[in-house]
């Protein structure tokens, strides 16, 4: 018990700093780095509430596709980073209000300062009723029957996803000698050959 | 203080949540952090999830995390490819030069 909560306190504890370093950092690509170390420790807080699987989809999504995108964009985008930081002061006040206030309901409510309705309802797919069974083996079975459509649906969102920032960020260049197979195709021999009747004696 | 139950797990994220909407209001030049507190901000939702299934022994938070995940995916890829054009026309990503669409 005294380990959990040792390793929940580290966890925790580094995700906000790492969060709140995202925020205030002076470079993007320090930035992402510490978006990464945050994705990392949410998915040890993740394997300790018993989601293995979501765990390591976090750090294979999120740390190995997502982040790495945030970098390349970062470093493919030619940004000022002096000029970026103008304006933290001025903003400083108004998001550190809003922040506050919000900080303040959602812990009010989450530790039961305030008096909510109870969490406890019908339980729609039981963790307890299946134990022996690994956190992957029952996500699995329940996503491959009941949840079937809504797991086809997510694929779908990933494709369009992907055909749309391919659509997006396609671009056709002036001046850049590129092969046209079609038009290759298309090309007759009277196109590209002309023949010349040629007169001795004279030449063409 | 050593018995970690489900609001540790809340305030977490609740203080994850927070700096993630700290962040979009604290960033107005540049639009890349923005997208970045988006992505603190759905982690901070995500971890809701799990702990509540944790909390219920109920595996459907799981799952629905597994959603958001995906969808938080497809909404980074969007967004960075909208970014790149956005520079690539423009030349600046800052938040006040995106105004084109003002009346």
């Amino acid at each position: 018990m005294i380990v959990q909560a040792l390793a929940f306190y580290v966890f925790a504890i580094v995700a906000v700093i790492s969060g709140i370093m995202v925020v205030t950092s002076r470079n993007p690509v320090h930035s992402v780095l510490f978006l990464i170390l945050a994705f990392f420790n949410a998915a040890g807080l993740f394997v300790l509430m018993g989601a293995e699987f979501l765990a390591m989809i976090l750090v294979i999504v999120y740390v190995g596709a997502v982040a790495v995108l945030f970098l390349f964009v970062v470093m493919m985008l030619d940004i000022n980073f002096v000029r970026m930081r103008e304006g933290f002061i001025r903003y400083m006040p108004v998001g550190a209000l809003i922040g506050l206030v919000l900080l303040v309901e959602l812990i009010a409510v989450a530790t039961g300062l305030v008096p909510i309705g109870g969490v406890k309802g019908p339980v729609a797919e039981s963790i307890a009723a299946q134990s022996g069974v690994t956190n992957t083996e029952m996500l699995g079975r329940l996503i491959y029957t009941k949840y079937i459509y809504l797991f086809q649906l997510a694929g779908m969102v990933l494709f369009v996803a992907m055909i749309g920032a391919i659509v997006l960020t396609l671009r056709q260049r002036e001046g850049v000698k590129k092969q046209d197979i079609a038009k290759q195709i298309a090309r007759r021999r009277e196109d590209g050959v002309e023949l010349k009747k040629v007169t001795p004696g004279e030449g063409a | 203080m050593w018995e970690i139950g489900l609001a540790h797990y809340l305030t977490v994220a609740a203080i994850l949540f927070t700096v993630g909407i700290f962040g979009i209001f604290l960033n107005r030049k540049n639009v890349i952090i923005i997208l970045m507190s988006v992505e603190l901000m759905l982690l901070a939702v995500n971890i809701n999830l799990v702990a509540f299934s944790w909390a219920l022994q109920d595996l459907v938070g799981q799952i629905f995390a597994m959603f958001v995940l995906t969808v938080a995916a497809a909404e980074a890829a969007i967004g960075l490819a909208i970014l790149v054009i956005y520079f690539r026309n423009r030349g600046s990503i800052e938040v006040e030069d995106i105004n084109v669409m003002k009346g």
